[in-house]
């Protein structure tokens, strides 16, 4: 049994985002951090290797600076490490993106038992695609927005997920994958003994000659070239005023007339 | 002096400064003010390997290094000098003289249950007649065939509340030094907190530091088993100075955090209170204070580095001493501490004075490190001591 986690290195977005002429995020202007959600992936992983002693892999696709963000997974307390990263992969959108992840992950091999982790979305694109999409290709279930796992002893997993107004709970049998929020865990930190062996644990770098042979690789949709997705514009937002906090036993009073004495009701 | 941290370095560093920001600097206010012991964070810490940080893995420990260790005292006690001391403590103190001068049976019993935290260390050396002077000690052990008897008592014992595992100095006969005068033969023990005859007695109400559990030591008649006696038989006060030199970095350390702590509160502070229509960062005062203040702070900084690397020289090696590069550093580093947060506190001003801010808590947790582990005035005593020797 293994678990896969699948995890992208990002620009900050609570600070300043920086824009290229052409509309793409400036990434390297900004500080670099692992997507939140992602964590919340990994902590699923590692809770499970708590129970059972699987290793748990991590998988990024990025460029080469991106080792320094899987190191820090190692030092979390994951197995090892895979960065999928190349020229030919540069400027993927999700539909290239999840087809290269997908083909990464099938180099590791999913077997049975396994279970690959997903964040629910990048706070860079918040699409929420590339998981599920990494499961089509594989032609794994999926289930996403979990906020609750329970294993079961017939390896099977019973899986609540969030929705809008309300919650789903769905069996789901091994191998699948599972996009991740906040609500599910709260991630561990990095331990001393984790940050001094992070560097010796195994990693590798899958470049194209690596993934190209791969049955789920397709040439010409991988990469800039490849993406049927293209960025016009990215820009940050205005920042609205702050909002106005009501006390006391009459809020719902004090609102009213507050709508009311804007004309809105 | 080399002090670029390397990649799992700076990896620590950030999440010790994450871990402080997340976990300590949320409850140090009430810690403080409930002198409350925060064992809830001792625990976690215990979990992410913060309590045996430069021990070998085969005790338990997280395979890191001294300044890793340093690091970490820094970043707790840049915003709890509470939290600070604790694992200063525990380390130096307690961990440390067992790892060094401890035999294999001592290491594997005792270095894994404190290196995971399940363990929390102290060491008592001082006793109401007997801080500086360790010749006045008044703990007996005697030797009573298949154990060790102890009486006595001890005082400002930090951790000792929680504590499980204490090192305790007592005389053990009387022998004479090289010029024939007779003196006290001083020995050291691992002394479990369960042992039959041990208590722990009243906790001191303190200015600072209100949430480190500092009490009394009682020993009446105290059962120690003959195992227990660490290091050689009347060498007690060399393994005392020994582990007060390694003691004295890790408070060298909180004084240079609770220092850097004031600062960032300072800067942060300055930037926002106005007065004549604008930030008081904006008047000379403040920023030439700011300055010096940063220039001394991060002159102590160097000096507590330097200790930290000579102590592990000196791990490394196998041999030698560093007394002197510690002493330098905690003279430095504790008088810096208690300046630059008096100062820093003058900045506030009458907010300064309110428990609002935490500036007058930074400010009082400074004074403690111009005492502890040998008052200033001993740093001075062993810094001369070497350059008139």
């Amino acid at each position: 049994m293994k678990a896969i986690v699948c995890v992208k290195q990002v620009p900050d977005t609570s600070g300043k985002v920086a824009v290229k002429e052409n509309g793409q995020l400036d990434r390297a202007s900004m500080p670099a951090i692992t997507n939140p959600d992602d964590l919340n992936a990994l902590e699923a992983a590692l809770t499970l290797k708590d129970h059972t002693g699987c290793e748990v892999v991590v998988v990024s696709m990025g460029p080469p600076p991106a080792e320094g963000m899987l190191r820090e997974l190692l030092a979390r307390g994951a197995d090892r490490a895979v960065l999928i990263s190349g020229r030919e992969f540069g400027g993927s959108d999700t539909f290239a993106t999840s087809q290269i992840i997908a083909a990464g992950i099938d180099e590791i091999g999913v077997e049975k038992d396994d279970i690959v982790f997903c964040g629910r979305q990048a706070i860079d694109g918040d699409t929420a695609q590339v998981g599920p999409q990494i499961a089509e290709k594989l032609h794994l279930p999926q289930v996403s927005y979990v906020t609750d796992i329970k294993y079961q002893d017939d390896g099977s997993l019973i899986v609540t997920r969030a929705l809008e107004d309300g919650f789903m709970t769905v069996k789901v049998e091994t191998p699948c994958l599972l996009t991740c929020i906040k609500e599910l865990n709260e991630p561990r930190y990095m331990s001393v003994p984790g940050i001094f062996e992070c560097y010796g644990k195994p990693y590798e770098v899958f470049d194209y000659n690596r993934l190209k042979d791969n049955p789920l690789i397709e040439d010409d949709t991988i990469g800039l070239k490849g993406s049927p997705t293209n960025v016009w514009k990215s820009f940050t937002p205005p920042q609205k005023g702050a909002g106005t906090m009501l006390e006391g036993t009459d809020v719902a009073a004090q609102m009213a007339q507050i709508l009311a004495d804007k004309h809105l009701i | 002096m080399d002090f670029s941290l390397t990649k799992e370095q700076a990896m620590a560093q950030a999440m010790f400064r994450e871990f402080a920001e997340n976990e300590v600097k949320p409850i140090a206010k009430d810690v403080d003010a409930e002198e409350r012991f925060p064992i809830e964070n001792v625990k976690k810490m215990g979990k992410l390997g913060m309590m045996g940080i430069y021990f070998p893995k085969e005790y338990g420990g997280s395979g890191a290094d001294v300044l890793t260790y340093v690091m970490a005292v820094e970043e707790l006690s840049k915003v709890c000098g509470t939290t600070g001391v604790i694992l200063s403590a525990h380390t130096s103190l307690c961990a440390a003289p067992i790892y060094e001068n401890g035999t294999e049976e001592q290491k594997k019993k005792y270095l894994p249950k404190l290196c995971s935290g399940e363990w929390l260390g102290a060491f008592g050396l001082t006793e109401p007649g007997a801080g500086t002077d360790a010749q006045g000690q008044q703990t007996t052990a005697v030797d009573a065939g298949d154990h060790w008897v102890l009486n006595g008592s001890k005082i400002f014992i930090t951790n000792s509340g929680y504590a499980d595992v204490f090192i305790i100095i007592a005389v053990t006969g009387v022998t004479k030094d090289r010029k024939g005068r007779p003196r006290k033969e001083i020995s050291a023990f691992i002394v479990e907190r369960t042992f039959p005859g041990f208590s722990v007695g009243k906790a001191e109400e303190k200015m600072g530091i209100r949430g480190s559990s500092t009490c009394e030591l009682i020993m009446e008649d105290c059962i120690v088993p003959k195992e227990n006696l660490l290091g050689t038989k009347g060498r007690g006060f060399q393994l005392a100075m020994a582990t007060l030199d390694g003691g004295r970095i890790g408070i060298a350390t909180q004084a240079l955090g609770i220092a850097e702590g004031a600062l960032d509160e300072t800067v942060a502070y300055v930037k926002e209170r106005q007065q004549f229509g604008r930030p008081i960062a904006a008047f000379q005062n403040t920023q030439f204070e700011l300055a010096e203040m940063k220039a001394r702070v991060d002159a102590a900084k160097y000096l507590v580095y330097k200790a930290a690397l000579a102590k592990q020289a000196v791990m490394d090696a196998g041999k030698g001493r560093y007394s002197v590069e510690a002493a330098e550093a905690k003279l430095i580093a504790a008088r810096t501490a208690s300046d630059v947060t008096r100062r820093c506190l003058q900045l506030f001003g009458g907010y300064g004075y309110t428990r609002d801010y935490p500036i007058e808590r930074m400010m009082r947790d400074a004074k403690i490190t111009e005492i502890y582990e040998g008052t200033s005035e001993v740093m001075m005593m062993v810094i001369s001591g070497a350059m008139l020797h």
